[in-house]
């Protein structure tokens, strides 16, 4: 909502410097966005007299004038057709910039002729279209003058980012009353007094809508034998300030009152009425050709303006090119209409049409003030156009408005925080427009006047004394804790989540957040994509699925750092993957990616292709750090779809499915045009089991006073044996004795036999009772390798 | 007795001439090895009357004594010379460039995230969570945000499809939707904050369709405006880290408080460069208000006898402001130089006792 601050003035009685009045603006919830002051790129422009023009000696179209500046003469090669001797103009020195062009004006030689300067188009300064000219002032304009007051362009325009709440502040005159009840001036007196009816309105108005909520109320009345030519200076200076173009008297009215009083009107040219005017629901086919050039279909939820033979307007929204006012319009029909606001927003949401009068009607108007807004149309019409009214045509009625709401004595300070005094917060309510006054137990009984259709109880109350009274002035009180001490801000599922963040970080991982939606053809590749978790309107098509796991955006990251020079990346992300679309579905996870070498060479080694080990002990250790039982976790060779068959696996606690590591699948990489190696694990948080409440305590700590005893021992086993067959079967030769049995060679080659591998342990044993004799050292072996050939299939290695 | 002398003379000459440990040790078997020239005249003097075989026996411990200390020297004097050599001949290139090693980072929303959660933790509050995918209700409707008001058409909402009842999800616009949840589910007093992912159908240099919220929500049956603001005055300052950074409250509109306020913070522009803190100048940092009396009916509260504020901020925008992060879109860029140049390290954990960030 743009206003100027002469305009604001014409309500606002004030003395208060622009700084003051912006201020207050802030601090009343009406939040100035800008304040332009168009006057400050126009400081160097003056106006000016042209002496002289006479032809360029060496070009037809050019003129050398001799300009009067006020201070001096100087010569200017002028290409403008309307340069002329006598002429009042607009002037600029060199070293000027031209706001519309941003180029800095310099002494010159135009075809062999000096020139020191410019006279000026509407064009150039940015205040027109007109490039035809130079801008040419009245006769009587002092020369030598700043050219912004000359123009009546020194006035600030104020933006005002007017909230959804107050629609009356979509008028300069809401904004004048607010100011005022803040102590900023005197709110000036509305000329609202009625145009009296020389006639009978030949147009009757009828409310025929099914919906009655539709349209409460709609006035006309018709204004013939006026001429509709151009609007007067100050009302074109005003509409031009806020960015409207100015049309024609008619238009400008209107436009004027949508801004100036926030009463949007509509103007049809009479003599293309055919009959009276019904207002109702749309047919089912109907369409209207707008004011805005366009046609548009129309259905029943719209409310439209029709006469005998077609639809004329768009209730609220646009009205129609057929009953336009043009220069040849000498008569009249004004409407004044009460549209339903949410009949009103879907209509224009619905055609994509947005306009001044939706954004008002949308927003909720001021009912009782339909036929204040027509009475003021009417007299701006007879004033700027002549003629004359007809009488007011009514069909329905204001609806009921009033409505009263109690203040109770205690609750600005006790929901508000600070203590303002009834008397003050009764007249700051008066100040706004509400009728207050105290009941017999001492609270204020408030009726809130009829342009507050915003106000809906007693909050709404305590907010209007509190920003009039100023919030600044409410003393910050320090919230007080409940328990002297703060309890733990995160539970143990949260907590978690930082632990396994910084474990990964700590192993070398960066942390990457990522878009929840990614292409669904990427989507399917990792088992997702699913029509119910396809957004409707994605912002673009490759953002449109909500995604099954995180790989995918880990994989793009990669492609993306490789393209940019850095094939190394390590990435991990802790985000959601959404399985369905219930809040059970969404799961929280944890990712990881490495991409390329574990590291740049070293003189010392250690640089390595990334492998799928890398990743599985990432993944231990996210279930690690979130308290997961990894010495039970098993690894088996049936990872997904996206990850290498034959390279990957699926972590397990018993049934259910921790998550999966390995390489991912070779077809993935290239759909995804990452090169590579890269090796990925997910983690589902969820499904690793918290630690039991109050299991914090550690069982007592045992030590043995007995040396550990270690013993290796080889087994050739089938090729294809998983290796924790036989780790599992060493563990369980004894768990009181073994303490812990380690895998430390894998071996096939030309000593092993076709279709064998060769697996080296250590095993730990820990005597708890006597040191370990040889005979029982000798005994645990044999049982060991008797277990293990069982569970195996294989034999101890000679 | 010149016998001994000509013994003790040689042979603390050649301890003396010894130049190994090796050499040395031949000495030593030399004077007093079982043939050693000291260990003989020891067994010669059992032939020596008793006066002479005293006076003799005297000598030669003496002498014996004293070859042994001189070996003794000569042994320590011999081993640091071998070790010197060792060392000297062990000596490497120090300034070889030591084995790089990984470096994570924490991305600064999840440390900017920890930060915020250990400021409200000290005020009493726990972090609460609800899900990305919402329904109407939670998102708007008990938000007192009816279907066509003109808050919700502002919103950007991303949608899934209808549903056979016609009803649609959304993507939550806010974190908002778990203030319902938790006032469902609890009862007061309740003191919550909400950080999490929020999505809105925009994009362009200041937007993103994806960002991060925290939501705040304080119910009991006595916390006003003026408790709103003592809050929020001190977390701005503890997370800006500025003792006196001014902090303004204005009216505002949400639909779901009532009153409502915008916060903004002092900065400067001076120099066209932003500096957080007293300088003339406003930064819009949050909104906040008192829970509207119809959200808390919506969620089975009575208002008459509970009340309370609510607040919510960007994370992405204060970390932006705090650590002089220029552009939003790079967030979620992934690009490992914007990850170790704005990342923290994994251990350095945000707390208000050991300081929130260096």
């Amino acid at each position: 909502m743009k206003t100027t601050l002469s305009w604001l003035k014409t309500h606002l009685e004030t003395e208060a410097p622009i700084e003051e009045i912006v201020r207050r603006l802030v601090m009343l919830g009406l939040e100035v966005e800008s304040v332009v002051d168009r006057a400050a790129a126009l400081a160097p422009f003056r106006t000016a007299h042209v002496v002289s023009a006479e032809p360029h000696p060496n070009a037809d179209k050019l003129r050398v004038c001799l300009v009067d500046t006020g201070t001096a003469r100087v010569q200017v090669v002028c290409g403008a057709p309307n340069a002329r001797a006598g002429m009042r103009g607009v002037f600029a020195p060199p070293g000027t910039v031209i706001p519309r062009t941003g180029l800095l004006l310099k002494e010159s030689v135009i075809r062999g002729v000096a020139s020191n300067g410019m006279l000026c188009s509407g064009y150039e300064m940015g205040i027109s279209e007109d490039h035809e000219g130079i801008i040419e002032l009245p006769p009587e304009t002092p020369i030598g003058e700043g050219f912004a007051k000359a123009m009546g362009l020194d006035d600030p325009v104020l933006d005002i980012k007017v909230t959804a709440n107050r629609p009356d502040c979509l008028g300069v005159r809401g904004v004048a009353r607010d100011l005022a009840a803040a102590g900023l001036g005197r709110l000036r007196p509305l000329d609202t007094r009625p145009v009296p009816g020389r006639f009978e309105s030949p147009i009757a108005v009828h409310l025929a809508t099914l919906d009655e909520k539709a349209c409460p109320l709609f006035l006309g009345r018709m204004v013939r034998g006026l001429r509709n030519g151009p609007s007067p200076r100050w009302l074109q200076e005003r509409l031009t300030a806020i960015g409207l173009r100015p049309i024609s008297a008619l238009v400008d009215i209107t436009n004027f009152l949508t801004f100036d009083v926030n009463r949007p009107l509509h103007v049809f040219d009479a003599d293309r009425i055919k009959g009276d005017l019904v207002l109702r629901e749309a047919r089912p086919g109907e369409s209207l050709k707008a004011l805005n050039g366009r046609d548009y279909a129309l259905d029943e939820a719209m409310t439209v303006i029709a006469d005998d033979a077609e639809v004329l307007s768009l209730g609220g929204v646009i009205g129609g090119e057929s009953t336009g006012c043009t220069a040849e319009t000498t008569t009249v029909f004004i409407e004044a209409a009460l549209f339903d606001p949410v009949r009103t927003a879907a209509t224009g949401r619905k055609l994509n049409l947005q306009s001044d009068a939706r954004y008002r009607f949308e927003r909720g108007l001021d009912p009782a003030f339909t036929a204040t807004g027509m009475e003021m149309a009417t007299r701006l019409i007879l004033d700027l156009c002549g003629g004359e009214a007809s009488e007011v045509v009514v069909a329905g009625a204001v609806p009921a408005w009033r409505r009263r709401y109690r203040l109770r004595a205690g609750r600005i300070a006790g929901l508000g925080g600070i203590d303002v005094a009834q008397d003050a917060a009764k007249e700051i309510l008066e100040r706004l427009g509400f009728a207050a006054a105290p009941s017999a137990d001492g609270d204020l009984e408030v009726e809130p006047p009829s342009w507050r259709g915003d106000i809906e109880g007693e909050a709404d109350l305590v907010e209007e004394v509190l920003r009039v009274h100023g919030y600044d002035a409410i003393p910050a009180v320090p919230l007080e804790r409940e328990t002297a001490l703060p309890r733990p801000a995160l539970d143990a599922a949260q907590r978690r989540l930082g632990l396994v963040r910084r474990t990964l970080a700590g192993r070398g991982l960066v942390e990457a957040v990522t878009f929840s939606f990614i292409p669904a053809g990427v989507a399917a590749l990792f088992g997702g994509g699913a029509p119910a978790l396809r957004l409707v309107n994605p912002i673009s098509a490759d953002l449109d699925a909500m995604r099954p796991s995180i790989l995918p955006n880990l994989l793009d990251a990669a492609r993306r750092n490789a393209d940019r020079g850095f094939a190394d990346s390590a990435l991990f992300e802790i985000g959601p993957r959404y399985d369905d679309d219930t809040p059970e579905g969404q799961r929280t996870m944890a990712a990881g990616l490495r991409h390329g070498q574990s590291g740049p060479r070293h003189w010392q080694g250690g640089s390595r292709p990334v492998d799928l080990f890398m990743a599985k002990a990432d993944a231990l250790a996210v279930i690690a750090a979130a308290g997961g039982p990894v010495e039970n976790v098993q690894a088996s060779a049936d990872p997904p779809g996206w990850y290498h068959p034959g390279r990957a696996g699926t972590l397990r606690l018993g049934p259910k499915v921790l998550g999966h590591f390995g390489e991912v699948h070779p077809a993935v990489l290239a759909r995804l045009d990452v090169k590579g190696p890269a090796v990925a694990f997910e983690v589902e948080l969820d499904a690793v089991p918290l630690p039991r409440k109050g299991a914090r305590g550690r069982p007592p700590l045992k030590l043995s006073p007995f040396q550990p005893v270690e013993r290796d021992f080889a087994f050739l086993v089938p090729a294809e044996l998983p290796a924790e067959t036989l780790l599992r079967a060493a563990r369980g030769v004894d768990r009181q004795l073994v303490s812990e049995v380690r895998l430390f060679d894998v071996y096939a080659g030309p000593e092993v036999p076709p279709g064998r591998k060769s697996l080296a342990i250590t095993v730990v044993l820990q005597p708890e009772r006597a040191t370990l004799t040889d005979d029982e050292i000798e005994a645990f072996a044999r049982k060991l390798v008797a277990q293990v050939v069982k569970a195996t299939g294989g034999e101890l290695r000679g | 007795m010149n016998d001994f002398e000509t013994i003790r003379r040689d042979t603390l000459a050649a301890i003396a001439a010894a130049s190994s440990r090796e050499a040395l040790e031949q000495v030593r078997i030399a004077a007093l090895g079982r043939k050693g020239a000291i260990t003989t005249a020891m067994k010669g003097l059992g032939a020596l009357d008793p006066e002479a075989r005293k006076a003799a026996g005297a000598t030669l411990n003496r002498l014996k004594d004293e070859v042994a200390a001189s070996l003794e020297a000569a042994a320590a004097r011999l081993g640091e010379a071998q070790l010197a050599a060792r060392l000297a001949s062990e000596r490497v290139d120090v300034t070889l460039p030591v084995a790089p090693e990984p470096q994570g980072r924490i991305h600064p929303i999840s440390q900017t995230i920890d930060e915020v959660v250990a400021i409200f933790g000290e005020m009493g509050f726990t972090v609460a969570e609800g899900p990305h995918i919402e329904d109407d209700f939670h998102n708007f409707t008990a938000l007192n945000i009816p279907p066509e008001h003109p808050a919700r058409q502002e919103l950007d909402t991303f949608y899934l499809p209808e549903k056979a009842d016609g009803s649609r999800l959304v993507l939550r616009t806010h974190t908002s939707p778990v203030q319902i949840r938790t006032m469902l589910a609890q009862k007061p007093p309740i003191r919550i904050i909400v950080p999490g992912r929020t999505f809105r159908s925009d994009h362009d240099a200041t937007h993103s369709p994806m960002f991060h919220q925290v939501e705040g929500l304080v119910i009991d049956r006595s916390t006003h405006m003026g408790h709103l603001k003592g809050c929020l005055v001190e977390f701005c300052r503890a997370f800006f880290d500025v003792a006196d950074l001014p902090v303004r409250f204005r009216p505002s509109y949400f639909p779901f408080t009532e009153p409502s306020a915008e916060v903004d913070i002092g900065c400067s522009r001076a120099g066209g460069e932003l500096r957080i803190g007293a300088g003339g100048d406003w930064l819009e940092i949050l909104g906040s208000g008192m829970v509207h009396p119809k959200v808390l009916q919506n969620c089975g509260i009575d208002p008459g006898v509970y009340q309370g504020f609510a607040f919510g901020m960007g994370i992405e925008r204060i970390a932006m402001l705090k650590y002089g992060i220029p552009d939003l879109r790079t967030f979620y860029d992934s690009d490992l130089r914007w990850l170790r140049h704005y990342g923290f390290l994994p251990l350095d954990m945000p707390s208000m006792v050991g300081g929130l960030s260096r």
